[in-house]
């Protein structure tokens, strides 16, 4: 006898489960991933404030209705798409391979998929998935997860980029994929696909942007496969319209001797939780999961993070720093484990939030799981406003107090911003900073 | 007119009376070295003039050519030309020392109504300043301060004064923590700007610095006020009988 917990669904819920059937020809491909994606939904429903890894995002609350899928992007959305592109200009300046997902649909005129490096290939993910031909096989095996916004995103996925590196390849160009929603209310989901051989190494960078005053709904997702000796930078760049709902998850697994870094930027959007699932599975690795988020208002962004060691001697780092002003809130969970046979791994984790009004909020919950007995793990959290010693320092020198103000902001969110290896990306984030205070005023 | 004239001044930081009746001036031209036993006032002394705001000032005036100062800000006082070199100079990481010093050098030429330097311009009287004090470029392309010795952290806050040329210096303990090389490098550099606009305040515990910075006037404070006046013989002369005769004049 199998008694059903879930007696009441929201409306959002209800919604989902109408679309999930009425959208079946839109929804191509990968039949059995999706319906086992969306049971797992089903059976959990949209998570509240008593499942614990969503305790300060509560995305029932959150989430009251669930917005129709966006259509296939019709001219004026892509000329409106290509005209927010180049005025955003967010790396404009940066020598980069561009990709252009418009409302969910990889859009081929926009791209620049000519003259592919030599080992690189990328594909849209829906023509993999139409074709069947095992382009977008191993989706979501990545780091197995219940993670309900990846069972969404799996059982609604329209499309996004499958990119793979072959083994020994350094693709020296950064692949910029710009995730660009426009138009009325609507939900998209995305998944891209990301696959480095052996001695491979790529950065890719995902920007998100989209009007201000609409309320739509982003889930996406990123599936990274990082072979031994590879080295695999991803950058994502959260500028969501306000009104916005993002739920964006990273799901990574790491071979041995690799490196990976991980780095989310948000300024953006009502809403955003960030998931970064990472598994370690070969030794000696290095990996940073690193953060600046830059919010005002009522913004709420929940960083989550859980490295999984399970192989030994490798090294994780995680350093995220908010800044927090008017009603804003900043949350990081981050959870590090070390599996039994993980020994030599060396784990450090911060957390800082600046508190620019009164009014914001900063939570922080660092968990250790230890399993191994010859480890280095700690983890630190701080919260506080700006040190008055050192604003009386820069304005004593003439520096108005606005200023000296920006100046100290600057130098808070620039420490995890300078982990960023790629120049120009790095660059871009910084002056991305400059102007978000330069707009406080 | 006296360049600085400070008249009864009375301080209080949580309550705690900190400055007497405080009275001093200041000449142009002149180096005023202030002495005194710890806890006498003289870093508050330094603190109130350049603004910082945990001070309460319960009485007294602080004029700097005739203009009294403590309703301003401390960046409006800096462009008005008050500058203190700081006994702990702060660190300041991920603002090269570089931008840090344009942007404060800009913003209190902008306040007085001059237009900015330009880069080159800047870049020049940096070279040649950095150049005086030992100070090699590129350290002023990391973080204000960030890995800086003592020494280094003290030629830093000359550096700034340099360009910065204030109308009134005050300088807190620079002889703190410097070993004499240091010294001898920092005295040069303060005594380089000695100039007939310029007052000075050079506020020591120690004599030794003004072996160094000679002073043309030296104060003596103690319990909050300044006790004694005289030349740099009196500096001597604390040196050789120390402050004890001071403490009990206050009382």
């Amino acid at each position: 006898m199998t008694a059903d917990v879930r007696q009441i669904r929201t409306a959002a819920e209800q919604a989902l489960a109408g679309a999930f059937s009425d959208l079946k020809p839109r929804l191509v491909g990968a039949e059995r991933e999706r319906a086992d994606a969306f049971r797992m939904f089903e059976e959990a429903g949209l998570p509240h404030r008593r499942v614990e890894e969503w305790k300060y995002t509560d995305l029932r609350a959150l989430m009251r209705e669930a917005k129709p899928l966006a259509g296939k992007p019709g001219k004026t959305a892509l000329d409106s798409a290509l005209a927010a592109a180049k005025g955003a200009g967010v790396l404009a300046g940066v020598d980069a391979r561009r990709l252009v997902v418009v409302n969910g649909t990889f859009v081929p005129e926009l791209s620049d998929t000519k003259n592919l490096e030599a080992g690189l290939s990328i594909v849209s993910l829906s023509d993999a998935l139409a074709r069947n031909d095992g382009a977008a096989s191993g989706i979501g095996q990545t780091v197995p997860t219940k993670d309900v916004a990846v069972a969404l995103n799996t059982a609604f996925m329209t499309d996004g980029v499958i990119v793979r590196v072959a083994d020994g390849a350094k693709i020296a160009r950064p692949i910029v994929v710009a995730y660009v929603f426009t138009g009325d209310a609507a939900a998209t989901f995305t998944r891209s696909m990301v696959s480095l051989g052996n001695d491979a190494a790529l950065t890719l960078v995902e920007t998100f942007e989209g009007p201000a005053g609409v309320d739509y709904q982003v889930n996406t997702a990123l599936d990274a496969v990082v072979g031994d000796r590879a080295h695999f930078d991803h950058v994502k760049i959260g500028r969501d319209g306000g009104k916005a709902l993002h739920l964006g998850t990273t799901m990574a697994r790491v071979g041995a001797e690799a490196r990976m870094h991980d780095f989310a930027f948000t300024t953006g959007s009502a809403v955003t939780r960030n998931q970064v699932f990472l598994n370690v599975i070969g030794d000696d690795s290095k990996v940073a999961i690193n953060g600046g988020n830059l919010l005002k208002d009522r913004q709420h962004v929940d960083t989550t993070l859980v490295v999984d060691h399970g192989s030994l001697g490798c090294e994780s780092r995680e350093l995220f720093k908010h800044v927090l002003d008017d009603e804003s809130r900043g949350i990081f969970q981050g959870k590090i484990i070390v599996q039994p046979g993980a020994q030599k791994t060396d784990g450090k984790m911060a957390s800082h939030a600046l508190l620019l009004s009164e009014s914001a909020e900063a939570d922080n919950k660092p968990e250790l799981e230890i399993f191994a007995d010859d480890v280095v793990c700690g983890h630190g959290a701080t919260a506080g406003a700006l040190d008055e010693e050192l604003l009386f320092y820069l304005m004593a020198r003439g520096i108005p107090k606005k200023e000296s103000e920006a100046l100290l902001i600057q130098s808070f969110v620039g420490e995890a911003i300078e982990t960023i290896e790629h120049e120009g990306v790095r660059e871009a984030l910084l002056e991305l900073a400059a102007e978000w205070l330069k707009a406080r005023g | 007119m006296s360049l600085l004239e400070v008249k009864n001044l009375h301080v209080e930081i949580e309550g705690k009376k900190i400055l007497n009746g405080l009275t001093l001036t200041v000449e142009k031209g002149k180096v005023h070295a202030i002495m005194g036993p710890n806890g006498s006032g003289k870093s508050t002394l330094a603190y109130v003039l350049a603004g910082k705001d945990d001070y309460e000032v319960t009485e007294g005036e602080v004029l700097l050519d005739g203009e009294n100062v403590l309703e301003m800000e401390p960046d409006e006082r800096a462009a008005k030309g008050i500058f203190l070199a700081f006994q702990y100079p702060m660190e300041i990481p991920g603002v090269a020392t570089m931008t840090f010093l344009r942007t404060a050098l800009n913003a209190q030429r902008k306040r007085r109504g001059e237009s900015e330097l330009t880069i080159p311009q800047f870049m020049k009287q940096v070279k040649e300043t950095a150049g005086k004090l030992q100070i090699d470029m590129d350290m002023l392309k990391r973080g204000v301060n960030v890995g800086f010795s003592g020494g280094e952290k003290k030629r830093n806050e000359i550096l700034q004064m340099a360009m910065l040329a204030p109308r009134l210096a005050v300088l807190d303990e620079t002889d703190s923590g410097l070993d004499i090389d240091a010294l001898k490098i920092v005295a040069d550099g303060v005594n380089a700007l000695r100039s007939p606009d310029r007052g000075m305040i050079v506020i020591t515990h120690y004599q030794r610095l003004l072996n160094y910075i000679v002073p043309d006037v030296v104060h003596v404070m103690a319990k909050g006020r300044v006790v004694k006046t005289g030349g740099k013989e009196l500096a001597l002369e604390l040196e050789a009988h120390g402050y004890a005769e001071y403490r009990e004049a206050a009382e």
